[in-house]
């Protein structure tokens, strides 16, 4: 099997609220990422899909489809917007580093025909980042 | 669908800190040859780049597998304000018995990580220079002590 993954970055804005607690609770809990104002990041998302590689092709999969696919499924929902309110896969969710990789790993894997999607790595900063997988798949070597 | 996705949550830390490779098990002819410059008497020193890798669900009020200013505040407490601006050789207790690598500092971190009460730790990554990084996901028995 071999991994192949692409790089991709676009720039959001979000906040952290949740509207069943308190506005001391939220201050409390969310910190300044509470500010009703919202702020924003640069996002790097990485996409490993994993499988053979085609013997005619050497190709695991299509980078420029899976190119189209990023660009359809994550740039044009999630490139310069704000994640609370312009991103209805996410409404009723707050918008942390986990949540939005799982709702793009629940966006990409339908789509991502060849190969199998194996992580979706979400960086909101160069310090902090949340996986996604597949339970079960796991980490490279950590089956 | 949902619940058959796993999330892990990443965080990145630093400290700096000076080691020496050195073990008394060898002759000094053999610690030089086998260390090289890391023998150096004096020791040397690292920006070190230690990533965090937590497992967990994700609490739906806060959409957070863990508090990340609670993750920080026991990093803070457990590994970098005993490491950072130290001798590892002579300020951590463990390693005057052991080798200062980045492999037995992996296995030290875990150790003093992997009671996070929040989430699961599923691995501790250091980079020893931005060339150098070694990953370690707690299946030594070093790692396991209690």
């Amino acid at each position: 099997m071999v991994l192949l993954t692409r790089k991709i970055e676009f720039a959001a804005s979000h906040l952290y609220h949740n509207p069943n607690l308190s506005a001391e609770e939220n201050r409390r809990i969310f910190g300044k990422c509470n500010n009703p104002h919202g702020h924003g990041h640069n996002y790097t998302l990485e996409v490993t899909v994993a499988g053979e590689p085609d013997p005619v092709t050497g190709m695991v999969l299509d980078l420029k489809e899976l190119k189209e696919i990023l660009e359809r499924e994550v740039m044009q929902r999630m490139d310069h917007r704000h994640l609370n309110y312009e991103v209805p896969e996410l409404a009723g969710q707050i918008p942390t580093c986990e949540n939005i990789a799982r709702v793009i790993w629940q966006l990409l894997e339908p789509k991502i025909t060849q190969g199998k999607l194996h992580r979706v790595r979400l960086y909101e900063s160069p310090d902090l980042f949340a996986d996604c997988y597949r339970n079960g798949a796991g980490p490279a070597g950590k089956p | 669908m949902s619940s058959a996705l796993k999330i892990e949550l990443g965080r990145r830390y630093r400290f700096s800190a000076s080691h020496r490779l050195h073990t008394a098990h060898l002759s000094e002819e053999e610690n030089c040859r086998v260390f090289g410059k890391c023998n150096n008497p004096h020791g040397h020193g690292h920006n070190y780049v230690v990533e965090v890798g937590m497992s967990g669900d994700v609490d739906p009020a806060t959409g957070m597998l863990a508090n990340l200013a609670d993750l920080d505040a026991f990093v803070e407490r457990r590994v970098l304000e005993e490491f950072d601006h130290k001798s590892l050789n002579e300020d951590v207790p463990v390693f005057r018995g052991k080798v200062p690598t980045t492999e037995n500092l992996c296995i030290e971190i875990f150790q003093r990580l992997k009671t996070f009460p929040r989430a699961k730790l599923e691995r501790i990554r250091v980079e020893e220079t931005g060339n150098n990084s070694f990953e370690y996901t707690g299946d030594h028995p070093e790692g396991n002590r209690t």
